[in-house]
């Protein structure tokens, strides 16, 4: 026990600082040049600020929407690994983000045009999609027996997913072209978001979830053991899997309307802090949020200065580095 | 996925001059030669055209070949008269069997349309392959249409007209200074987020600078470009024309257009309050009607030299 705590102290402020420092530096770059000097001087007027519109508008809440997002995904990978018991598990492997796409496709089809506090329609269908796939897994897994089978829930959420791509492909035919390449490109993933009222908006669910997360690393870690050896240690498996799933699922709902569902940082971030930190959830959980961030921004600013001045979308980047990047590890350490 | 990507991709194509949008993404480049006329052996004018392509059917109409249109594409609306012919298909789902049943002597398709054009060639029937390009290109396809039907006068003198309208657009707009200009025709409504403008190449682009405004994107070859928050404050534009398909716009919705584009308060365009929405149909088609669309893009642009 004393050694994690030990290496806790010296591993996490080292995955702290690498994400601290992204978010510092990443909005110091981008496709245009500016001078941050004119960025942060308040005598001149903003309006004839450009650099300063360009620091805060553009590229601020893209690095906090990235660092959000990547936290997020990071974590989530890594509750449900521990709670499915399989490391293939991703945060959308339960129907979340595919529950979220076609609450997506479904507000871009109809062209919905309603927003509340400053988040258009497409979040917020995007969320409520994901909330229905939350709700109908969790539904499906409790019908079972008391409590949740964590098979029904991942034969659920697998079944899901593919129900509701099947209806994704249904609404983008019904939809006319351009809609049906806003919904591709909504697919891709997407940072841009251009104010901070979306990250406030997914800001409250993302961080009650965090500190269930918190609650749980030590349920999590006997729960890898098998939900009997975690019973026999103490832990109430009923309400812990609750728990996970659920915070799991709704801060995953929250990162993919705030962004789409960008691919691969629930995998390959919790593989590869597992294979620089052990299996441990009190360090593998906070070292996953902080690299997650970390790495999602580090795509994010390719995405926006690879092709400059176009954009190459981030689940792109995610999935052209992720890939290669996760594989070259796993060949290297076995 | 993939697949869906690229049947997307590709069905946007055909957005048939009713989307510029789609035609953004590179994957739709097709390379500089824009518009093959399949001439087959014809004896005679055809009298039993079918339209896949909005934009061909709107042409069709002009030079006074409508009479011979018998069906049209899902996607067409205009002129009115297309209401009164059977509707068979579009771009990714033409019905074939319907149109060989319609025994048509001359088929429009959209150049990506492969699998159709060798179905309409095994059984003869003549085809005419068209790709949307610039607005130079909706000339030459009105003559060409025009001697393919049968009306090749009545195709050269509205191609003519279209030509001399828009160098009277042009005179009147360059005699003041030119306007740095973003064309967006795509964006989420309420925020600016997959705002969707004119790169430097295609229809849109054209219009623009028959309308005297110096697209900032132009040096982007594409014609669509997917632009961020980031670039859209770099470029700066003086003025922003946000091209919306459809129904004339409510008031809300103008103010909605008008106030998003206040996040970006640096932006000259903003800051001189010259953020314009140009509503309304036959905007963004390459066909007949892009001379009282660059009409309505110059009033925007110089509103002092094209009062109505």
């Amino acid at each position: 026990m004393t050694t994690v705590r030990r290496r806790l102290w010296i591993v996490l402020p080292l995955f702290a600082g690498a994400a601290a420092a992204a978010i510092v530096l990443a909005p110091t770059v981008g496709s245009t040049s500016i001078s941050l000097s004119r960025a942060f001087d308040r005598s001149i007027p903003w309006a004839e600020n450009v650099d300063a519109q360009i620091f805060f508008v553009a590229r601020l809440p893209r690095v906090l929407a990235a660092a959000l997002v990547g936290s997020t995904l990071a974590a989530s990978g890594v509750v449900l690994q521990a709670l499915l018991r399989n490391p293939l598990a991703t945060p959308f492997t339960l129907g979340v983000s595919a529950g979220a796409a076609l609450g997506a496709m479904i507000a871009i089809a109809a062209g919905l045009d309603l927003g509340a506090l400053g988040v258009s329609s497409v979040p917020l269908a995007s969320f409520l999609g994901s909330i229905v796939a939350t709700a109908l897994v969790y539904w499906l897994a409790r019908s079972q027996r008391r409590g949740l089978s964590t098979n029904v829930l991942l034969l659920a959420g697998v079944t899901l997913n593919s129900f509701f791509s099947a209806l994704i492909l249904f609404v983008q035919y019904l939809a006319d072209f351009t809609q049906s390449f806003r919904t591709v490109r909504w697919l891709m993933g997407d940072l841009d978001v251009g104010s901070y009222a979306p990250i406030v908006a997914a800001l409250p669910l993302i961080v009650l979830a965090f500190a269930a997360f918190a609650v749980l690393t030590r349920a999590l870690n006997l729960l890898s053991l098998g939900s009997d050896a975690a019973a026999a240690r103490g832990v109430d498996v009923a309400r812990a899997e609750r728990l996970a799933f659920l915070s799991a699922s709704l801060a995953t709902g929250a990162a993919v309307s705030l962004a789409g569902p960008i691919g691969f940082i629930g995998i390959v971030v919790p593989h590869l802090v597992r294979l620089l930190v052990g299996s441990d959830h009190r360090l593998v959980l906070p070292a996953s949020a902080c690299f997650g961030a970390a790495f999602l921004i580090g795509c994010d600013l390719v995405s926006r200065t690879a092709l400059a001045p176009l954009e190459l979308p981030v689940g792109i980047v995610t999935a052209m580095i992720g890939g290669p990047f996760f594989l070259w590890q796993l060949v290297r350490h076995s | 996925m993939t697949r869906r990507v690229a049947w997307t991709v590709v069905a946007l194509a055909l957005v048939a001059g009713s989307d510029p949008m789609l035609a953004g993404s590179r994957l739709l480049d097709w390379g500089s030669d824009p518009i093959q006329a399949t001439v087959r052996r014809s004896e005679s004018a055809p009298t039993r055209i079918i339209s896949l392509v909005p934009a061909l059917t709107e042409m069709l109409f002009a030079i006074g070949a409508g009479p011979q249109v018998i069906a049209v594409s899902s996607f067409d609306q205009f002129p009115p008269e297309v209401a009164s012919r059977p509707k068979i298909g579009a771009l990714l789902d033409p019905d074939v069997e319907r149109i060989l049943s319609l025994t048509p002597d001359l088929v429009a398709i959209y150049g990506s349309q492969a699998d159709l054009r060798r179905q309409l060639q095994r059984a003869s029937i003549p085809v005419y392959d068209y790709r949307h390009a610039g607005l130079a290109d909706v000339m030459t396809t009105l003559r060409d249409l025009g001697r393919r039907t049968g009306h090749g006068a009545d195709g050269d003198a509205v191609a003519s007209g279209i030509e001399r309208r828009l160098d009277e657009i042009r005179r009147r707009a360059a005699s003041g200074p030119p306007v740095r200009t973003l064309l967006v025709f795509g964006r989420e409504s309420g925020t600016l987020r997959n705002v969707y403008v004119s790169g430097g190449r295609g229809f849109l682009h054209d219009m623009l600078e028959v309308a005297g405004g110096v697209n900032v994107f132009a040096d982007i070859r594409q014609e669509s470009v997917q632009a961020t928050t980031e670039v859209l404050l770099a470029r700066a534009p003086d003025v922003i024309l946000e091209v919306r398909e459809g129904p004339p716009l409510t008031a809300a919705q103008a103010r909605e257009a008008v106030a998003t584009w206040g996040r970006l308060a640096s932006i000259p365009a903003v800051k001189a309050g010259r953020v314009h929405v140009v509503d309304g149909t036959g905007n963004v088609v390459p066909g007949p009607r892009v001379a009282a669309a660059a009409e309505r893009f110059a009033r925007a642009l110089h509103p002092e030299r094209f009062s109505r």
